[in-house]
């Protein structure tokens, strides 16, 4: 008895400060935020409750307008980062050689460690009006004055694929390392074609992988502030800007709130219709990564 | 011969190019950030106007260094404050966490085990406004109801290592709880059997095979919370870590190369980082090459 006792002591510890840390950080907070999005301000310190806010979040074009193009944008970035990214994964795990294969993974990596501010500010370098590119340009003689590449959409999907593209080659290259090279060769050798081995085996094979790694990036691109604010000025129109902008210009935290739930619901949804269609679930593809 | 290799020669070379240039674009814009770091001219652009270090040494203005510039070391110093609290706190938190999951067995595990993956899969802007919404709204029921002024509920250091810590705690729990998973518990058995108590145990043969995962794990916290933007910039007050003062610095001054300069050393910085913790995880032996 003293036995299980004691285990029950160990479990009671342990579970004390993870129940801390999800009810304190995680749930009450999101509960706080749900409950702030459904009080109005009808007067100095008087609140009323209903779905006002919503109904202002509705009929309110450019909020909604924005909140939209975050969403194709974020899935036009989660698409390209797919087709950019699965390339090299394989590449690092199936065709490289052994020794180099870790240092490319590792070279990979490098550009994840720096702050995310710092990708911003050498897109910044690379493309404005007096940047590398431009004068690059210049130089060989291919336009005559300064060309502005910043402050625009391609800016803000390449600087986008550059932040968020290790996410989705890190977990494709982990599924795919453990793929015998013999599945294949058996593909080849029943007569599959290059095409067919690549469609029914390797892809099916690195799902768990492509499934985490979409997962993580569409997050990502949804929820980043920096690279479309800094690399799309001031008319980037990305959602998290109206969230930062209610919060902490306007100080109108309920409306911030409701943004914050409306952005929350949409790319829960988003992970949640992704899962289902592939048959994965949050444990085995986004844990792994 | 590589069967998962393309077959032809010309396959294999357009294969090797694609390659190449993505590791290109992946270099480009930390290249360009550190180069014109170097640069004697009072922005990052060219033309190159000749090799300088005024920007990391100088100490008079207009071209004041990062070494003499007081708001981008006091944005440095609480950096590293920030990190160093948030890593050793994540660390902690993430293993117990990992013996949690890993040994015990309880009911609605499955439940919470989700639930620890979860601020993962929240935006990083969403964690740092509901951490704020809370603290405040704790801080404000204190202040109406006991007339008690919570002062570090309100933005400020407090609140951004809470919610780096956030989401950081599953990261770190994933890293070690992956470790523990691999852990021989023969090894414990033989330790009771011969007579050390449970403490010891963990002490002296548990928690020395978690080290390289905690060391690792604790310095991913560290690189992520250095660099980290969304969820500190809904919580930060008038201290503010580095990559704050750097967006100050590019929204209000515009792009100086004081920046590139700063970009340089988080670079240099953060890949010696990040090499110790691929060293210090490699050491033991192959079998954790994963994760």
């Amino acid at each position: 008895m003293v036995q299980k006792d004691a285990q029950r002591l160990a479990l009671f510890l342990l579970l004390m400060p993870f129940a801390l840390w999800i009810l304190l950080l995680i749930v009450l907070p999101h509960l706080g935020i749900g409950y702030l999005s459904i009080r109005e301000k009808i007067g100095p310190r008087q609140y009323e409750f209903g779905p006002g806010n919503y109904i202002d979040f509705i009929s309110e074009p450019i909020y909604w307008n924005t909140l939209l193009r975050t969403a194709t944008m974020s899935v036009l970035v989660t698409v390209l980062t797919l087709f950019i990214g699965f390339p090299v994964a394989y590449y690092i795990a199936k065709v490289a050689g052994r020794r180099s294969r870790a240092g490319l993974f590792l070279l990979c990596l490098i550009p994840l460690w720096v702050s995310d501010l710092v990708r911003a500010f050498g897109w910044i370098v690379l493309l404005r009006e007096t940047g590398v590119v431009s004068g690059f340009l210049q130089w060989t003689g291919l336009v005559s004055g300064p060309v502005e590449f910043l402050y625009n959409d391609a800016a803000v999907v390449i600087g986008l694929i550059y932040t968020v593209v290790l996410f989705m080659i890190v977990p494709i290259v982990s599924t795919l390392d453990g793929m015998d090279d013999a599945l294949i060769e058996a593909g080849y050798n029943l007569g599959g074609s290059r095409w067919t081995v690549l469609r029914r085996i390797v892809i099916p094979y690195a799902m768990p992988g492509i499934v985490a790694g979409c997962i993580v990036v569409f997050m990502l691109t949804a929820g980043s502030y920096l690279t479309p604010i800094l690399l799309g000025g001031k008319n980037s129109m990305w959602f998290t800007e109206q969230i930062y902008d209610q919060f902490i210009t306007r100080y109108n935290w309920e409306s911030g709130a409701t943004f914050g739930v409306v952005l929350l619901a949409f790319t829960s949804f988003v992970v949640w219709l992704g899962l289902k269609l592939t048959g994965q679930n949050l444990a085995n593809t986004v844990a792994k990564g | 011969m590589n069967v998962a290799a393309p077959q032809t020669p010309a396959l294999r070379f357009a294969y090797r190019a694609y390659v190449t240039l993505f590791f290109l674009y992946l270099a480009a814009p930390l290249a360009a950030a550190s180069v014109f770091a170097f640069n004697a001219s009072m922005f990052p652009a060219l033309p190159w106007n000749g090799f300088t270090l005024d920007w990391f040494f100088s100490d008079t203005e207009p071209m004041l260094g990062l070494f003499h510039d007081r708001r981008l070391l006091q944005g440095l110093g609480n950096s590293f404050y920030i990190g160093i609290i948030v890593s050793l706190l994540s660390v902690a938190v993430g293993t117990t966490n990992a013996f949690l999951f890993e040994r015990h067995d309880f009911p609605g595990k499955q439940v919470l085990y989700v639930l620890m993956i979860v601020p993962l899969v929240i935006p990083g802007v969403i964690l740092g406004i509901s951490i704020l919404v809370f603290a405040s709204f704790i801080a404000n029921e204190a202040r109406a109801a006991m007339d008690l002024r919570i002062n570090f509920l309100r933005p400020g250091l407090f609140l951004v290592i809470l919610g780096q810590f956030s989401f950081l705690a599953t990261i770190t729990t994933l890293v070690i709880a992956a470790r523990l998973r691999k852990f021989d518990t023969t090894l414990e058995e033989a330790a009771l059997n011969l007579g050390a108590s449970r403490a010891r145990v963990l002490f002296t043969v548990t928690l020395p095979f978690l080290r390289p995962a905690m060391i690792a794990a604790g310095v991913v916290a560290f690189l992520v919370s250095f660099e980290n933007f969304n969820t500190t910039l809904m919580l930060v007050g008038s201290d503010s870590p580095l990559t704050i003062t750097m967006y100050d610095r590019i929204a209000k001054v515009g792009s100086t190369p004081v920046l590139n300069a700063v970009s340089v050393l988080l670079i240099i910085g953060s890949g010696a980082l990040a090499l110790i913790s691929v060293l210090v995880q490699r050491e033991p032996k192959r079998a954790d090459v994963e994760s």
